[in-house]
């Protein structure tokens, strides 16, 4: 008798369902599409990010489930025991084909540059892989560019977009801001903001994120988009945001000795993906103009001049060595950098520490 | 901050004071619009009407300079409701009697007296925060840029203590830090009072092992503050000064002192990326490499030790600071400065302090690790307090704090209270984003004013107008808008031709010396330009 009753309930039953031939357990809540990128099966997306909530609006991921008689979308629908799934069946690629190609109708065959954003690819990618070029449905389109809007950071070409939502729901899902909405339906959709305006007058904060989720470049990053250009490849380095305290983790994209723009890290621990304005677009500071680039040591005319270093480092040490001949170990005092690393800081406070033995050391945080 | 970023989601009662975190931390804000979406209750108290209000079950507007009184309202509510976390107090705190017994005669109409708030709503929110089973303080600089800004933090540490909502998931005390690298700066001992690792330069202990360590006898003694240097500056009693990448005439307050002090100085040296106001006053100026050309490490507000990467050449001949900072101690005869890169100086730093003892070079580049680190193979410490605190028994510590008024208050002369902070799109002084196209939407410094008062005060929305106060006077267009209560202004400090550190600077923290640049009377009339 207590086995019987042991072996009935729900939990003692093992969550293990069928993927392609291969046993594999899941978790309570797990969708389907999430069991199957843990199984490293290429089931396409469109309308996905995994940082919102399931959408099943592109219905690329459908996959086939035994016992159900039409594919289902694997984005919303959760993982059951006992489940036998196929998600690379010729009869789902069929149809997965088929869905695209609608898709591609309605855009215009044109090379999207990788700047325009994170995700800015993935319909490229999908064209390639499914060889599907767009010409054999023909129709109306949806969206329309809005070359009005000429904020130097978003460019809005909704020619390209494809209705999957991905702005509309990381701006509500992830900031919270809820700036963009969308007009109309079918062919008449259209993604907007309030009263159609421009984004600056609008509730966008500029933050990005609508940029690096937009899947087709529909949305894209301006500032990025003016080294388009350039002929060398994009390099990414990883770092972190230079503003506040916050430490978004960010990539930083280069060609050759140029910084072109700012990538979110979607694995940033502290961010997990997001910016803001200042982190996102304002970096052009680093390459400016008016950057000091040499040494400038005050003349007898009383002027700042150009100096190497050597000149430079010499009247500097002579200076405050000069100060410690003069006024001893509390003559000198120094201020390091909230913004420079800790190596800055580090080494200044070791100056003071070591060449006088005084604690005559702070750092911005007072004011 | 107490608890580390991921637990902003977590919490069941958000309190947010003295934090416009939509637009000073916009990202952490993100993950606190997250815990809201998920069920969780806000409390808002901030004397403007910020982003952050809007989206509070509870806005607390208090008048500038008033925390104490209202926090003290909120204890005495705690107290008297019987929501004291008693288990907690016994087992984890000390002078809880007396601090109970201190709370008693604040009551929230008295508090109402001096904030503003209503009592009613000071009853609401003290049930609220008390009443979550994880409660959740996140505050910043307008909670610490006052002469009283100890007492505010001391203030919000009772409130933790009383109610148990520290050392847990989703709880804590988190300030938010304000700059990419302040955090680091103190953990790296660029203090007046600790070396590096927050070690006190008075215990000998520390004193003799840096010592040791750096070859050369340090005095077991406080050095100064940069506020009380600088006044001896101007006064003739310090000679020489290094300033690393602040632009100090612009940011800080009292500008004509400031002013007056570095000119004063025999030998001024600036590291820094651009020829800033304070540059122009130097003797010598080094270019620094920017960020985007420098490996190193930085260690944001939720202590988590990160590494940034050089991703293009530097400019011209900038160099990294602790190479320009080692030549010049080599020229000088100081030992110990043969550091070949940054790895190095990183490394030295975490031999030699006790949170990143278990730190190096190879680990910051996971980003995985919160400081306390104390050993090589430690986990590093995401959540602090979860079994003590660091005082000498090892319990929290209530503070029996009194409200004072600002060190200048409202007259006849100056009836209007000025608030200063920063705007989403500026940060600081503008050396970086003046320089990246943020003027597309913030082009000048405004002051904004409630749509009442521009018109009580005979001012016009776009127009020009006068701010004086005991210090000096500046002038900039009015912006008529309703975040601004009533009797008070708010500007940013981000604009060198609106410079509003004439202005503030009347009083500082007397253990912090944080500048109170939060609060300064002025008066506001129209002028023709």
């Amino acid at each position: 008798m207590t086995t019987h009753t042991t072996a009935s309930t729900p939990e003692a039953r093992e969550l293990v369902l069928t993927m392609d031939g291969q046993e594999v357990s899941f978790s309570v809540g797990e969708t389907l599409y999430q069991v199957s990128q843990r199984l490293r099966t290429e089931v396409p997306t469109l309308c996905y990010d995994d940082r919102l909530d399931p959408f099943g609006g592109c219905r690329l991921c459908v996959v086939e489930v035994e016992g159900q008689r039409n594919p289902v979308a694997s984005c919303t629908t959760q993982a059951l025991p006992g489940m036998v799934v196929h998600t690379r069946s010729e009869r789902v690629e069929r149809h997965r084909k088929t869905l695209l190609e609608l898709v591609v109708s309605e855009n215009p065959e044109a090379r999207i540059d990788p700047l325009r954003g994170h995700a800015s690819q993935e319909l490229h990618h999908l064209r390639e892989r499914y060889g599907v070029t767009g010409e054999r449905m023909q129709g109306r389109k949806s969206g329309h560019s809005r070359p009005d809007d000429d904020n130097p950071f978003i460019a809005r070409d909704y020619d390209q977009c494809i209705s999957c939502y991905r702005c509309v729901r990381v701006c509500a899902e992830r900031e919270g801001d809820y700036a963009i909405s969308v007009k109309g339906r079918g062919f008449a959709t259209q993604i907007t903001v309030e009263f159609d305006g421009h984004l600056r007058d609008s509730a966008c904060t500029f933050c990005g994120q609508c940029v690096q989720t937009c899947p087709t470049g529909a949305l894209a990053d301006r500032k990025a988009l003016r080294a388009e250009a350039r002929p060398e490849p994009i390099v990414a380095t990883r770092s972190i945001c230079p503003y506040c305290g916050v430490g978004c983790s960010v990539d930083l994209l280069s060609k050759g000795d140029r910084l072109v723009g700012i990538r979110p890290a979607m694995d940033g621990p502290a961010n997990l993906g997001a910016l803001c304005v200042k982190g996102q677009f304002a970096f052009d500071w680093v390459q400016s103009e008016d950057r000091l680039t040499t040494p400038l040591v005050r003349g007898k005319d009383g002027q700042l001049h150009p100096a190497t270093w050597d000149e430079a480092l010499d009247r500097a040490a002579a200076g405050f060595a000069k100060a410690r001949d003069e006024h001893g170990q509390h003559g000198t005092y120094a201020i390091a950098s909230g913004r420079a690393p800790h190596e800055s800081a580090y080494a200044i406070q070791k100056f003071i520490r070591v060449s006088y033995g005084s604690n005559y050391i702070d750092n911005c945080s007072r004011a | 901050m107490s608890n580390p970023l991921a637990d902003m989601e977590k919490p069941e009662v958000i309190f947010a004071i003295g934090t416009n975190m939509t637009e000073c931390h916009p990202v952490a804000a993100t993950r606190l619009k997250r815990a809201l979406r998920s069920g969780a209750k806000m409390i808002v108290a901030d004397p403007r009407r910020i982003p952050l209000a809007e989206a509070a079950d509870l806005y607390l507007p208090l008048r500038v300079g008033t925390d104490v009184a209202l926090l003290l309202g909120m204890a005495h509510v705690i107290d008297r409701e019987g929501l004291v976390n008693r288990e907690f107090m016994e087992a984890r705190t000390e002078e809880a009697e007396a601090f109970l017994e201190h709370v008693r005669q604040f009551t929230p109409e008295w508090a109402q007296s001096i904030c503003g708030v209503p009592a009613a709503d000071i009853e609401r929110a003290a049930l609220m925060y008390a009443r979550a089973e994880r409660g959740a303080i996140y505050y910043t600089l307008g909670i610490t840029e006052h002469i009283c800004g100890v007492d505010n933090v001391q203030s919000l540490c009772n409130l933790a203590l009383m109610t148990g909502h520290i050392g847990r998931e989703g709880t804590g005390i988190n300030p938010m830090r304000g700059q990419n690298n302040i955090q680091g700066a103190g953990d790296c001992g660029a203090l007046p009072n600790n070396f590096p690792g927050f070690q006190p330069v008075t215990d000998p202990a520390h004193a003799k092992r840096f010592s040791e360590a750096y070859g050369r006898e340090i005095e077991a003694v406080k050095g100064i503050t940069k506020v009380q240097a600088l006044d001896r500056a101007a006064h003739g009693e310090l000679w020489a000064m290094l300033i690393c990448g602040e632009n100090t005439l612009v940011s800080d307050p009292d500008r004509d002192h400031c002013d007056k002090a570095l000119r004063a100085l025999d030998h001024l040296v600036v590291i820094d990326l651009f020829r800033t106001e304070t540059a122009e006053l130097a003797d010598v100026v080094l270019p620094a490499t920017a960020w985007g050309e420098t490996d190193g490490v930085f260690t944001n507000t939720e202590r988590r030790v990160q590494r940034v990467r050089a991703a293009v050449p530097p400019m011209g001949q900038a160099k990294p600071e602790w190479w320009i900072v080692a030549q010049i101690a080599k020229r000088m005869g100081s030992p110990g400065f043969d550091w070949q890169s940054p790895q190095e100086v990183f490394d030295e730093l975490c031999s030699l302090s006790g949170i990143y003892k278990g730190l190096d070079w190879e680990k910051a580049g996971t980003a995985a690790y919160h400081w306390p680190v104390p050993e090589p193979g430690h986990p590093g410490t995401p959540r602090l307090h979860e079994h003590d605190f660091p005082t000498a028994s090892g319990r929290g510590k209530f503070v029996r704090v009194g409200f004072r008024d600002p060190a200048e208050v409202v007259s006849e002369r100056f009836p209007v209270w000025l608030t200063t902070g920063r705007r989403l799109q500026h940060y600081h002084t503008r050396t970086m984003t003046g320089r990246a196209g943020m003027h597309y939407f913030v082009p000048e410094e405004v002051l904004e004013v409630h749509p009442d008062d521009v018109a009580a005060w005979g001012l016009q929305d776009g127009q020009w107008c006068r701010v004086s106060g005991s210090k000096g006077a500046v002038e900039m267009k009015v912006q008529a808008n309703d975040r601004s209560p009533r009797g008070t202004v708010f500007c940013s400090f981000s604009f060198g031709d609106v410079p509003v550190n004439v202005l503030t600077g009347a009083g500082y923290d007397p253990i912090t010396e944080t500048a109170e640049l939060k609060v300064c009377p002025v008066r506001v009339e129209a002028v023709a330009r």
